[in-house]
């Protein structure tokens, strides 16, 4: 348009060199068009590469984790002697069933089992143990929910030992020499016979997602590390959400450029790139030490992790609310609207799926986090389930962490299981994000 | 930000003539006091950091009129015109020295709220820029920041005032909900100065409103303007000569942050006094 104020010669000067035109064929669009296809290439082999790795992590994850879903039960036919359960006679008593001997129970129903394998204490002992060590808890489930069943006989389905779920699992092979084996000879008879009565079965592990943690790998599950892992989360989502678009908002849209904004933006960059176990340090010293508040518990637990994620969620939001067109400021400006209206209306709506975009990254990084949680106690042998944010708790990560420290065979299966749940709570947060940005931009 | 002093205000006589102020520059044949003077400026200086973009500007924006502001580019005058309703105090490095009137009120005022003169002069910017949300709501927004309504009714019935008003009402009536990012260049542009009237400013500023436009709807918007000075004053900033000639009443030329000539329209564009303003008017430079 009319934009020189000064009028600029137009057209070439004369005695200028011979006009030269695009050609539109021969070597150099040949190259052209090589180097195009080349490009695509690359990108199509970087996505295959990436997509190839993600498949072989997760598929090896699965290999070696899906059989933690199973649990292999045996069959024994329980006595509920009266002797053992009511020892003094007369009416049934709760407090006396509570406390009976149930573990004898389970050893008379063995030993009835396998009448060949009383004589020798040692025997007895391995016969005891190809079942849960916790199965009289089973028993004395059973009983105190129906005291009825006292004198009667029945068979029960309990679980097998860790070793002998891994042997049916094939986790251990038969044709080494005993020597080298978990599991015994005579152990492995008795299997068989079980197996071959019918009395050996293959049922879903509803333990692992309603247990906490347990020494003994039957018996232990992930729930009491989820809903560690999902108050740690609340906790970290409840306060860097807010106090990071908060932060984000002033410094963007309100702070006045100067030295000490400048600081604070080089600094909040210079955080996002500290080791997070320094974060676990820092949170040692002030909330547990200075504060005095519990240790291993989420509630320090996701303080911690929400300072780690602080910087992410600000920098997302900052450069989310830097996309925001000025045209819509301008826009609300011009009619009159207030810098806080201009932002609550316009800006900050606009540029919400920015911000949930890195309030995710932020979140999903703080979920695998081990580090920073060892320092405030959150690695700890914890079998309650935590019923606030005050109790003792563990998250996932760290119970992938100790179970992958446990020296039982029946271990290595549940680490890689509770890996695949740590990943599939991953990507139901992810998708529960991904909708919101959704929903976000339908709006406008 | 803002160095305006209210001596500055007491040593303009406030009272003072408007062709005073055009006669030095060339002169307006016919005295103007027939319309009265919307807004004043006296001695307006910008500064974007070192730069020195607009140079002792005194200029009236009559009341019920089109005042045109032409010159090539970075000659100031959208500079001017963010003066007018403040929006260059959203620029951090800018600074405005000198005095803005409103209806005789100094608009730099420290005690003047920036939210109140900006609903009473309204702006539309160069490149539509409806908000990302529906039609109706594009509309009813400045309405319901400024309390103009308080019940659905109300507000429906300033929208579709605002609609017919500025010409966009048949078009979009049975798609009120649809975004208004959805329309036409033109349209956008029509529901953008739909957006500005609804809070029945008393000043419409229009930054360069046709230049993203093609002829029909430029043709569109001149109408509208013409018919909007009824009850608007309206500043409106062009790079088209033929539409200052064709929309406005006055003309005011800038050059390099001076106001070099103000006029009558007709009498920029026929016999202007400054050799400059003839030069671009007849396409010389610029």
């Amino acid at each position: 348009m009319t934009d020189a104020a000064t009028p600029t010669p137009v057209g070439p000067s004369p005695g200028a060199s011979p006009i030269r035109r695009p050609v539109l064929s021969g070597p150099h669009l040949r190259r052209r068009y090589a180097a195009e296809r080349r490009f695509r290439l690359y990108g199509l082999a970087s996505i295959a590469v990436a997509g190839l790795m993600l498949l072989l992590l997760v598929g090896s994850i699965w290999q070696k984790g899906h059989s933690a879903f199973w649990q292999t039960y045996v069959e024994i036919t329980v006595t509920f002697s009266e002797g053992v359960l009511n020892p003094d006679g007369g009416p049934v008593d709760h407090h006396e069933l509570e406390r009976a001997d149930y573990l004898s129970l389970v050893r008379d129903a063995l030993k009835e089992q396998f009448p060949e394998a009383t004589g020798d204490r040692r025997l007895r002992r391995q016969l005891y143990g190809i079942v849960s060590t916790n199965a009289d808890f089973a028993l004395r489930r059973m009983v105190l929910d129906d005291p009825s069943l006292v004198g009667q006989r029945r068979p029960v389905w309990v679980k097998l030992s860790d070793d002998l779920d891994s042997l049916a699992k094939g986790h251990i092979r038969r044709d080494l020499p005993e020597s080298d084996r978990r599991v015994s000879d005579i152990e492995l008879g008795w299997y068989d016979v079980l197996d071959k009565a019918g009395r050996i079965e293959s049922r879903f592990n509803v333990d692992l997602f309603t247990a906490g943690d347990s020494r003994e790998p039957v018996e232990a599950g992930i729930y009491g590390a989820l809903i560690g892992s999902i108050l740690t989360m609340t906790i970290t989502l409840l306060v860097s959400f807010p106090v990071g678009v908060m932060a984000a908002v002033y410094l963007e849209e309100f702070a006045p450029r100067n030295r000490l904004t400048d600081v604070i933006e080089v600094n909040i960059n210079n955080l996002a790139a500290v080791p997070s176990i320094v974060f676990g340090l820092l949170g040692l010293a002030v909330f547990l030490n200075f504060f005095g508040l519990p240790r291993s518990a989420p509630l320090v637990g996701g303080l911690v992790l929400a300072l780690m994620t602080l910087p992410t969620i600000i920098i997302a939001s900052r450069s989310a609310l830097k996309a925001v067109p000025p045209s819509i400021r301008e826009a609300a400006f011009g009619l009159g609207a207030s810098p806080l209206q201009v932002v609550t209306h316009h800006v900050l709506p606009l540029a919400m799926p920015g911000i949930l975009t890195g309030t995710i990254i932020g979140m999903a990084q703080a979920l695998g986090e081990t580090a920073p949680l060892l320092m405030i106690g959150m690695v700890a042998f914890i079998v309650d389930i935590p019923q606030g944010f005050t109790d003792p708790a563990t998250v996932l990560p760290v119970q992938i962490y100790l179970w992958a420290d446990s020296p039982e065979r029946a271990f290595v299966e549940r680490t890689s299981a509770a890996i695949l749940v740590l990943l599939g709570f991953l990507v139901l947060m992810n998708a529960v994000a991904v909708l919101l940005r959704k929903r976000f931009e339908r709006r406008w | 930000m803002m160095s305006n002093t209210t001596q500055a205000t007491a040593a303009a006589p406030a009272a003072a003539p408007i062709h005073s102020v055009d006669e030095p520059r060339g002169g307006d044949p016919r005295p103007a006091t027939a319309t009265a003077v919307k807004i004043k400026a006296r001695d307006v200086n910008v500064y974007y950091g070192d730069k020195h973009a607009l140079k002792h500007v005194d200029l009236d924006i009559n009341e019920n009129e089109v005042t045109a502001l032409i010159g090539p580019s970075g000659c100031g005058k959208s500079t001017f015109l963010r003066c007018l309703n403040r929006m260059n105090d959203v620029i951090d490095s800018c600074r405005v020295v000198g005095d803005i009137t409103l209806d005789e009120a100094d608009i730099y005022d420290p005690s003047l709220d920036v939210v109140q003169l900006r609903a009473r002069v309204g702006m539309v910017f160069q490149k539509p820029n409806p908000f990302p949300k529906s039609i109706y709501d594009n509309v009813a927004y400045g309405p319901r920041i400024h309390g103009l309504a308080h019940n659905k009714a109300d507000i429906d019935d300033i929208v579709r005032q605002s609609l017919e008003r500025a010409g966009l009402l048949k078009e979009v009536h049975d798609r009120l909900d649809q975004p208004g990012t959805g329309l036409s260049g033109g349209q956008q542009q029509r529901l953008c100065i739909a957006r500005a009237i609804a809070v029945n400013p008393e000043v419409i500023l229009m930054d360069e409103p046709c230049s993203a436009l093609d002829p029909i709807a430029t043709a569109r918007i001149e109408e509208l303007i013409d018919e909007l000075r009824e009850n608007f004053t309206i500043v409106i900033v062009t790079h088209s000569m033929q539409q200052a000639a064709r929309v406005s009443q006055r003309t005011a030329f800038f050059h390099l942050g001076d106001l070099v000539e103000v006029g009558n329209t007709e009498q920029i564009f026929t016999n202007p006094k400054d050799s400059r303003t003839q030069g671009y008017i007849t396409g010389r430079f610029g």
